[in-house]
Formats: structure tokens, C-alpha cells, sequence
């Protein structure tokens, strides 16, 4: 039996999460199709298509599909479902909303933020902001899983060999209608899939202050810029730029933590990367504990230090 | 508009929890216990909505242990009206909640079901949705803001490059986000008038429900634990160790 993988994109382009998302699909089979639900999605699905692996692509378009209002998007998995033993998604915010609709509709247990494949039934995912894993085994004939793509490598860009089909769209009441999308407007990198990330917390003080020490930096690294819950709820950056447990999960190649003190919530959204760089005025900060590399003194003198030593 | 707000107990968001040395589980044996931080936020907000006259009742619920009444009776204190407990202890997964829950919101008519967009003990992020799918209603996850507009309502929603404004038809489910509000704490006189408000439990069997897990916990590890690192004593000595050891930059 085959596998769904139900892709994040944004009708013009595929996200880095549905490549990392079909790694792990991989590992649980070879027979992967990948449904790009949406409008004008050619581009998405094309993208899809030659990703190195792919069996199909399934491209469904209508309106109500073209920012994957959960109701319509729901009911076309559901649709589709029938030939599949396994239907998957990353977890980003379009999977963790659509997935476990489709999964209730199909009277499934849902698996969410699976970290590792043990097999095709058996899942580890983190419980407690990553501070317990959990090795599940599904008792469903169907699996539904979401994917934390941070724990992932990308299935390779391919030559494009696999087919796109079309797929009509579900018939389904249109409950809920799309408004509009308030979108950070940024030229660093994704936040989620940055190879470096810089991030700020309340240690910066003011939103000015955050700008002036985490920008120059970042933008010097190419980096991607983060922050704790704290800076966040304190107005420094926008909600978006939130990592941990209930914002976003990263797992770059550096992590930069600048007056950052490292609760548990945070650590859960950080501790996968590969280096971990701490900065903090307190040396007993927690933070220590799962940086590769520390620097105790003052942000406000460090950071621009390093800023124009690179 | 009667709105329902499911509230889960579970370990409170200070507590560092202990994975159990025979992988059973983890150790919560004398744990401080609290509402979920994101149900707190929703019970905030139905009340919000029940002061500014958008709606007439707030009924909360929980599934769970008989403890989760202490959950109830800060929900009420906050100014919910009445409350429901579902006796069930043991796991019971966020599809036997849901199920629960349809049920529930069936028979009080709700016209609304505001609910935390996941529980900080398992993580799941399901229930609000499956909920949703099995009443046949809309859904507004990762709600920051919510705009009653007669049939309707503007939810702006948390996604991940900012955020959307989507219109639900009534009556939806809205999953709470961070920031949707900041909840109250409650004053000594509402503790006490709480302790007078309605409470009645029920059973799953009561609602024909069956709430046998389809997941097997086959076991809890430890997470892999990060090798300690090292403090630097200066910013040329950092950036010489990312360039040639950990050869990051």
C-alpha cells in the first residue's frame, strides 16, 4: 500500500518542509504520491514532481483549495484516502490544521511532530516540550502522521520524472471563507528552515534595542532571527519569530541564543541544532547547559563584537 | 450564544518532569498540577465574550480524573457558569476526547467551543480539530483574535510566515493561541462563589462512549542528552571555534 504526503507550498513554490516530509515518507515506503492542494499550484506541483522519490503528483485545484481552508482540504484527503495505508504531513501550521480533521473524519488516532521512524507503525515523537520521547505503535489500519521536518533531511531534488495527475476537488458545505494574510515581510531567511538562526530575549529590553543588537548580526550570518517567548510577549518581535514548544521548532546548523535564559519551553524549539551558541550575562543560565559554546558577559558589548569581526 | 470550553489538567508548565527509570512513563507523583495554559486562555476569552454580551452562558468540561474538578473550580472562579466532568482516568486520547466532546457539545447546543490549541503534557495539537470534524463544523485554529459578526465570526488566525483572518459560520470551533488574551487571575471572592456554582460529572459509558486508546505506548525514553560544551573566553576565540572546529560559518 502506498503513501500520502499532503504538501506545504504556497501555489507558487514548494516549502523545504514537504521535501524534509517525504524524507521521513521514504523511510516508511517506497510508494509515495504527493497531493499539492490548491490554486494556480502548477508551479508547487511541478516542484513536487521532481523531488527525487516521488511515485506521483496529484494536483487538485479549485478556489476554496487556494490557501487550504482546513474544511474543503480535509474532505479531499478523505476523498483520496481509500488508497492509502499511510497519510502524512510536516507539521507546519497548514498540516497541524488539516491533518487531524481528516484523521477524525477517518476515525484515526493521529501521530503528531514525529521525530523518528522505528517502522512502518511505530513512531517516536516528543512529549513535554521534548523532555520524554514516546515510541508509539498504531493499532489503526490507516496511519496518520504529522512530520516534524526539522528531525529530517530533504529528499534530494530529482529530474522530474514523476507524472502529475489531476484530481478533482472534494464536494464539501463551505463553512468558513478566507480573509486575507498578514505576512511577515522579511529578506533573511525562513525562520524554520534557516541554516543559521540568531535570537533575542528579554535580556534586549526594547523592541529598538532588539533591532539595533539581532539584525546587524544576523543579516551579516544570512541568518534567520529568532526569539524567547519572553522577548515575544514583551513586544521586541513578532509572534512568528517565536521558537519552542508552542512556536516554532528549529534545528539549524547554528543556533546564536543572545540574552536568552533557556526554559524548558524554549530549549524544546532549539535543542536538535547541530552548534548551539550561548551569550548571557548570567553564567548559571541554563542556556549553558546545551550550548556547544558560551561567551558570559554582556550582550549589548558581544554581540556587535562579533558582528563586525565577521 | 452558549459557548463550551473544554479544559484538560495536566502538569503544571514549572514542573521539570522525570522520565521514569523502567521507560513505563514519566513520574508525576506529587507534581503540581494546573489547568492547560492554553485552555486558560480560552476559559478567558468566553468569559470576555459572555461580559461583552456576545454570549449568554459559559459551560466548561473536562475529561478526566476526579481531580480535574480542581481545574473546573478555577474555571468557574474565572467566571465560567457551570461545569461537567467526565470521570475518566488513565489516557485517554485527544479522538476519545473529541468523540466525548461531540457529544457534549450536542446536547448543550453550544453555538461555540473555545479550547486551548494543545495541551503542554502530550503535545498533540488534534483535539480542537477532530472536534470540529466530527460535529461537521468549521474550525479557526491558532486563534490570536476573535470578531463576532452575527452568523459569523473573524478569527485572526497564528500561521507560520504571520498571520490570517478567516470567516467561520456558526456555529465553530476556535483553538486559542498565545496571544489571544491574557487570562485574569481570580479573586478570592469568585474562588469562593465557585465553590457554590454547578458541577455534575458523568462517565464515558454514561455518553456510550467507548475510550479504549489506539495507540500503544510501547515505551517513554529520555531525550539524548546534549555532550557539555564549553565557555570561551572571548568573541575572536568563539568565532575561530565555528570556523574550524564545528565549521559552521
Amino acid at each position: 500500500m502506498a503513501i500520502l504526503l499532503f504538501a506545504d507550498h504556497d501555489n507558487a513554490s514548494l516549502s523545504e518542509h514537504s521535501a524534509r516530509a517525504l524524507g521521513a515518507a521514504l523511510q516508511i515506503g517506497p510508494e509515495v504520491d504527493i497531493l499539492i492542494a490548491g490554486q494556480g499550484a502548477c508551479a508547487a506541483a511541478d516542484a513536487a514532481a521532481a523531488l527525487a522519490g516521488v511515485r506521483r503528483v496529484l494536483l487538485a485545484e479549485a478556489d476554496p483549495l487556494a490557501e487550504r481552508m482546513a474544511e474543503p482540504t480535509a474532505a479531499l484527503i478523505v476523498q483520496l484516502a481509500v488508497d492509502y495505508d499511510t497519510i502524512l504531513a510536516p507539521a507546519t501550521s497548514s498540516g497541524k490544521n488539516v491533518l487531524p480533521r481528516v484523521a477524525a473524519l477517518l476515525d484515526v488516532m493521529q501521530i503528531s511532530e514525529v521525530t523518528q521512524i522505528v517502522a512502518p507503525d511505530t513512531f517516536k515523537r516528543p512529549i513535554y516540550a521534548g523532555n520524554a520521547i514516546e515510541v508509539v505503535q498504531s493499532t489503526d489500519a490507516l496511519r496518520v502522521l504529522t512530520i516534524r521536518s526539522a528531525s529530517f533531511a530533504p529528499a534530494a531534488t530529482g529530474d522530474g520524472a514523476a507524472p502529475v495527475v489531476a484530481v478533482d476537488p472534494a464536494a464539501a458545505p463551505a463553512l468558513s471563507s478566507f480573509g486575507q494574510n498578514l505576512l511577515s515581510v522579511s529578506d533573511r531567511p525562513d525562520l524554520s528552515s534557516a541554516r543559521i538562526v540568531v535570537s533575542g530575549g528579554r535580556a534586549l529590553g526594547s523592541k529598538q534595542r532588539f533591532e539595533a543588537v539581532i539584525n546587524p548580526l544576523a543579516d551579516k550570518l544570512g541568518a534567520a532571527v529568532g526569539a524567547s517567548r519572553a522577548a515575544v510577549d514583551a513586544g521586541y518581535a513578532a509572534n512568528d519569530h517565536q521558537v519552542g514548544q508552542t512556536g516554532k521548532v528549529v534545528a539549524p546548523d547554528l543556533y546564536i541564543a543572545c540574552g536568552i535564559s533557556g526554559a524548558i519551553q524554549h530549549l524544546a524549539g532549539m535543542k536538535d541544532s547541530r552548534i548551539i551558541v550561548a551569550i548571557n550575562s548570567d553564567g548559571e543560565a541554563p542556556i549553558f547547559q546545551v550550548a556547544d559554546y558560551g561567551i558570559v558577559g554582556d550582550i549589548f558589548d558581544i554581540v556587535p563584537q562579533m558582528e563586525r569581526a565577521l | 450564544m452558549k459557548i463550551l470550553v473544554p479544559v484538560k489538567r495536566v502538569v503544571d508548565h514549572n514542573v521539570k518532569i522525570r522520565v521514569k527509570t523502567d521507560g513505563s512513563g514519566v513520574d508525576l507523583a506529587n507534581a503540581k498540577m494546573s489547568m492547560n495554559p492554553f485552555d486558560e486562555i480560552a476559559v478567558e476569552q468566553a468569559v470576555r465574550m459572555k461580559e461583552a454580551g456576545e454570549a449568554t452562558e459559559v459551560v466548561v468540561v473536562s475529561v478526566g480524573p476526579a481531580q480535574a474538578q480542581e481545574v473546573l473550580r478555577t474555571a468557574l472562579a474565572m467566571g465560567a457558569d457551570r461545569a461537567i466532568l467526565i470521570l475518566a482516568d488513565g489516557r485517554v486520547e485527544p479522538l476519545s476526547v473529541a468523540k466525548i466532546l461531540q457529544r457534549v457539545a450536542q446536547a448543550e447546543g453550544a453555538g461555540m467551543v473555545i479550547l486551548g490549541k494543545q495541551a503542554i503534557d502530550d503535545d498533540c495539537n488534534q483535539t480542537g480539530q477532530m472536534l470540529a470534524a466530527l460535529l461537521g463544523w468549521s474550525q479557526a485554529t491558532f486563534a490570536s483574535k476573535i470578531e463576532m459578526e452575527g452568523a459569523h465570526a473573524l478569527v485572526t488566525r497564528e500561521i507560520d510566515g504571520g498571520l490570517q483572518q478567516i470567516r467561520v459560520t456558526l456555529p465553530a470551533v476556535v483553538t486559542a493561541d498565545l496571544r489571544l488574551n491574557e487570562p485574569r487571575y481570580a479573586s478570592l471572592p469568585n474562588i469562593m462563589k465557585a465553590k457554590k456554582k454547578p458541577l455534575v460529572q458523568q462517565t464515558p459509558e454514561d455518553l456510550g462512549l467507548p475510550i479504549a486508546p489506539r495507540l500503544t505506548v510501547l515505551r517513554v525514553e529520555e531525550p539524548v542528552a546534549r555532550a557539555s560544551g564549553i565557555k570561551v573566553g572571548s568573541v575572536a576565540e568563539l568565532l575561530d571555534k565555528l570556523k574550524t572546529e564545528a565549521a559552521v560559518i
